[in-house]
């Protein structure tokens, strides 16, 4: 693989975030290079692979291929463990991320996008504090790229942004700390993904069953860094694993950070732009980030190519992605944050009643909607404040 | 702090709460600088595969 002294635009990471970048960089025109640190896209798999058919289908053609299971029904179990069963719900698909990453980078590359993998970013290049390239190792070397746009899409360390001067760390409540299992010989409906709460469960978080096959699935929670303190999540899966799936095998283990806050403040500086994880954005709810790091991914990537062609590389100019973001997703996000501390410092007591109460709905009137009309009644502030975000936002 | 790198995964969580950049990420190697750290604790919390511990 080879590579050219400079390109307008260089991505960091062949996330979802930061391949579409590079797909709407390249499709408007500009040059670009993607670096990937690993030997591929897509790897290692740091995620549930929860996603909407309606969030994703805009970005590229849904193919078999990257699909493990279509979802069509959500089953979320209160801290007691009465069920509640919703089957009228938009479809989703649980998807094979390595081969969807796959997919996604090369679609980026079609578009004339060059991708170099085993490329390490440690530092972005400066002149007089202007940043001009991006430092990085490749083959042993230290190597310098020069480009106009830095993308930065590196994921939850989200260390490159901090090389440009923003402020990018999160607040232990902001960010939750994950542990999956990839789970084979289990019994698991595989066109249903499960949702459990509870304080002994996963304290200010979820944990989610989300089916690969008949006989595979994703187990996994998230509990915010804040609830951390004394027990880790591993604690409450192998409580879950052990009470639910006791003859079911672990195959590997999944570790992950996932971003519970707004956007931040500054995603956007002179020649750069953060986008993704990196950006935190992420539905603080549900911790889905996949169609937001691809939708705001888009927006950069076309931003991007219009300050090449009107060589305005200023913050001033880039905050066009920021205004775009925040018209797209950004003005939810900041819904969904602030509603953020209701929903998950809920008691158990109360959640207990709500699934109580909205399992009075007829199946067939189970919905987004009857969630707003009927269950209103039992208790209109909560279901107000929590089910509407829960629901609504699911699989975003 | 001292990362056991045996246990660690790389996921880079340390590094998104870490409020002084001291971690670093390279060559799939997770670094702690002990002369920029506060000692706040926040990685060791975090970490998801409870591979931080404090150093004695």
């Amino acid at each position: 693989m080879t590579f050219r002294k400079k390109y307008d635009v260089i991505v960091i990471g062949a996330g979802p975030a930061g391949s579409v970048a590079a797909r709407f960089a390249a499709e408007h025109g500009a040059s670009v290079l993607i670096l990937e640190r690993d030997r591929e896209p897509g790897i290692p798999v740091r995620c549930a692979e929860g996603v909407s058919h309606d969030g994703i289908a805009p970005f590229i053609d849904i193919d078999e291929k990257w699909i493990a299971t279509t979802i069509k029904k959500a089953k979320l179990v209160a801290p007691n463990g009465e069920e509640l069963l919703m089957e009228n719900n938009p479809t989703g698909y649980v998807l094979e991320r390595r081969l969807f990453d796959t997919a996604l980078c090369n679609l980026a590359a079609e578009f004339g996008a060059e991708l170099l993998t085993k490329a390490d970013a440690f530092d972005l290049f400066k002149e007089a504090g202007e940043i001009k390239g991006v430092k990085f190792t490749y083959r042993g070397k230290e190597e310098i790229v020069l480009c106009d746009v830095v993308i930065a899409a590196d994921g939850v360390e989200s260390r490159v942004g901090r090389w440009a001067g923003i402020k990018t760390d999160l607040p232990l409540e902001d960010m939750e700390t994950s542990v999956m299992y990839q789970m084979t010989d289990i019994d698991v409906d595989p066109d249903c993904c499960e949702f459990y709460f509870g304080n002994e469960i996963a304290p200010q978080g979820y944990l989610w069953v989300f089916p690969k096959s008949r006989t595979s699935a994703n187990i996994g929670l998230g509990i915010a860094g804040s609830s951390a303190l004394k027990k880790k999540p591993q604690f409450y899966l192998d409580q879950f694993v052990q009470k639910h799936y006791p003859a079911g095998k672990i195959n590997y283990i999944v570790y992950a950070g996932i971003p519970t806050s707004d956007t931040l403040n500054q995603i956007v500086a002179d020649h750069i732009m953060l986008v993704g994880d990196a950006a935190r954005q992420v539905n603080p709810i549900t911790g889905g980030g996949i169609v937001q790091g691809m939708i705001a991914g888009s927006i950069a990537g076309k931003v991007a190519a219009d300050a090449v062609k009107e060589r305005n590389f200023k913050t001033k100019f880039l905050k066009r992605y920021r205004k775009e973001w925040n018209k797209r997703l950004g003005k939810t996000q900041k819904t969904m944050y602030a509603m953020k501390e209701k929903y998950l410092g809920i008691k158990d007591k109360r959640f207990n009643n709500l699934v109580k109460a909205m399992n009075k709905i007829p199946k067939d009137k189970l919905s987004i909607k009857t969630l707003f009309t009927e269950v209103v009644k039992n208790d209109p502030k909560l279901v107000i404040e929590v089910a509407r975000s829960f629901v609504v936002s699911k699989f975003k | 702090m001292k990362i056991e790198s045996s246990l660690c995964d790389i996921c880079g969580t340390c590094a998104g709460v870490c409020p002084v950049d001291a971690i670093r990420i390279f060559e799939f190697k997770v670094e702690i600088d002990n002369e920029k750290c506060i000692d706040c604790k926040n990685c060791l919390i975090i970490c998801p595969a409870e591979a931080i511990k404090e150093e004695k």
